[in-house]
């Protein structure tokens, strides 16, 4: 599905991304975890080529679509419109499915999308998104600024069209504890460089992961 | 009819080209954040181009469609050579729409010659009661509201519409979307370019036109434009109608010289006072 080979991004003569290799399989959910401005989202601006590289490689098999940090939303359009936009490179723009997917939207469908609330508004981000019919999702800080309880429904709705449409999810969070409990692999990513990958069960163990980014283990806290 | 509802009328059917040159400004400027200096050059070719179709001996209604078409194709070379670089910042680009609107002072003036010129409208008076309107006064009125119903109804229930409305709210998340920014832009250009062509074609019978016209209709454009918040083209309708009848009344009542300094007196104070508000919203964010 994604398959990034030691790409570098420069940002002038400062060094985003450091030889960063990464892949994620079909039906993989993968994590990418890191503090701001470890280059989460420069790795996902480089794979919707809105950064150029400056070297390494990049292959995207199938669709692929990208929910950005801040969500992006269209603003003065109305909840349908962003969704129908999102299909803009498909043939099928029926969003029925989408409010199937989150009944939460169905309601304010008509309303414009800056009159929601924080959560409404990265449903509607992760709908667009998902309008594109993709093979692979990219999610740019999921779960920042949104109340618990609503996180915990946004990871069940992904885990849900993971196992059922086979849909692959690469989940870029700063809240390391719900990356390493919804996706199977993870990445580490400090300043530019990967400095820890692997399964996410070997690395919810791992003493340096659990030290700078859980606090204390996974599951005494699950 | 009295002077006053004769004023009334005239500042109505002008402030309707107005709002046209407006609302092509305002689709250009939302599209792509470029204010097009060159608007009123759009309506100088088709107003031009319409009384040489007639020449030639095409009908009207044929001749203003195909004079509006070619002010849309203008849109889109000016739109081509401004925005068509990738990475040109709107600040350049507005400076490249100034400079293709003096380089289409030479063109004007190698087809058309420096002397104004015009076509006839629609002829005579339609009388209700005791109030005699121009025809094609009304004409103006009548296409305008068309046209304005036909924008409402593309930005409202087309998906082009809508895809433009995208790339005016957020371009970086319209190219994520796999919306290609610039080509919206260029569609932005032939909007602009046929609104622009509209209003050429319904004034040019009221005030003959030659190459150097497109200055006075630009800053009248701006300023309806500006009166509506450079936001919604529908706003632009208000804000051109409301400038044509204050122009008309001017000139009525005071002197005619004076009508045209209205227009730019006016957009400078709009700007004055927005910039005025954001430094202070500034200071306060601080």
């Amino acid at each position: 599905m994604i398959d990034v080979e030691d790409v570098v991004v420069r940002y002038g003569t400062a060094i985003a991304l450091d030889r960063v290799s990464l892949t994620v399989a079909a039906g993989e959910m993968v994590a990418l975890i890191g503090a701001n401005g470890a280059g989460k989202s420069t790795l996902l601006n480089a794979l919707s080529r809105v950064v150029p590289t400056a070297s390494g490689s990049m292959r995207i098999r199938g669709c692929f679509a990208h929910v950005p940090e801040g969500r992006q939303l269209f603003s003065d359009l109305s909840v349908d419109d962003n969704l129908r936009l999102g299909a803009f490179r498909a043939t099928d723009r029926d969003t029925s499915w989408i409010y199937e997917l989150m009944p939460e939207l169905d309601g304010v469908r008509k309303r414009r999308a800056d009159s929601l609330s924080g959560g409404q508004q990265q449903m509607v981000a992760i709908g667009r998104g998902l309008m594109a019919r993709p093979d692979v999702i990219a999610i740019d800080e999921m779960s920042l600024g949104l109340a618990p309880k609503v996180v915990q429904s946004l990871a069940r709705q992904l885990s849900r069209l993971n196992e059922e449409r086979g849909l692959g999810v690469l989940l870029v969070e700063q809240s390391a504890r719900l990356a390493l409990s919804l996706c199977s692999k993870a990445y580490v990513l400090e300043t530019g460089r990967l400095v820890a990958e692997g399964p996410s069960r070997e690395l919810v163990n791992s003493h340096f992961v659990v030290s700078a980014y859980l606090g204390s283990p996974l599951e005494e806290t699950a | 009819m009295s002077a006053f509802l004769s004023y009334l009328v005239h500042g109505i059917a002008v402030g309707c080209g107005f709002a046209l040159i407006a609302s092509g400004l305002i689709i250009i400027y939302r599209v792509t954040r470029v204010v097009n200096l060159a608007q009123g050059m759009f309506a100088v070719l088709a107003g031009l181009t319409a009384s040489s179709m007639l020449d030639l001996g095409l009908p009207h209604g044929l001749a203003e469609i195909a004079a509006t078409i070619a002010s849309a194709a203008a849109g889109v070379i000016l739109g081509l050579v401004a925005i068509g670089k990738r990475g040109t910042s709107p600040e350049a680009s507005l400076i490249v729409t100034l400079g293709v609107g003096i380089f289409g002072y030479a063109l004007e003036i190698l087809i058309w010659g420096d002397q104004p010129r015009s076509f006839a409208g629609l002829s005579g008076l339609l009388k209700i009661s005791d109030l005699e309107l121009p025809k094609q006064y009304l004409l103006i009125i009548a296409v305008t509201l068309l046209v304005f119903g036909a924008l409402e109804v593309f930005f409202e229930r087309t998906y082009l519409g809508k895809t433009l409305s995208a790339c005016a709210s957020n371009p970086g998340a319209a190219r994520l979307v796999g919306i290609n920014v610039t080509r919206m832009g260029l569609v932005g250009f032939a909007l602009g370019g046929a609104l622009g062509g509209v209003a050429g074609v319904v004034l040019t019978p009221l005030t003959p036109v030659s190459y150097d016209s497109d200055m006075p209709l630009f800053v009248n454009g701006f300023a309806a434009a500006i009166l509506a918040g450079l936001r919604r083209p529908i706003l632009a309708l208000a804000g051109g109608i409301g400038l044509g009848v204050a122009e008309a009344m001017v000139a009525g009542y005071a002197k005619p010289s004076y009508q045209s300094s209205l227009a730019l007196l006016l957009a400078i104070t709009i700007l004055v006072v927005q910039s005025a508000r954001r430094s202070s919203l500034h200071v306060a964010e601080q």
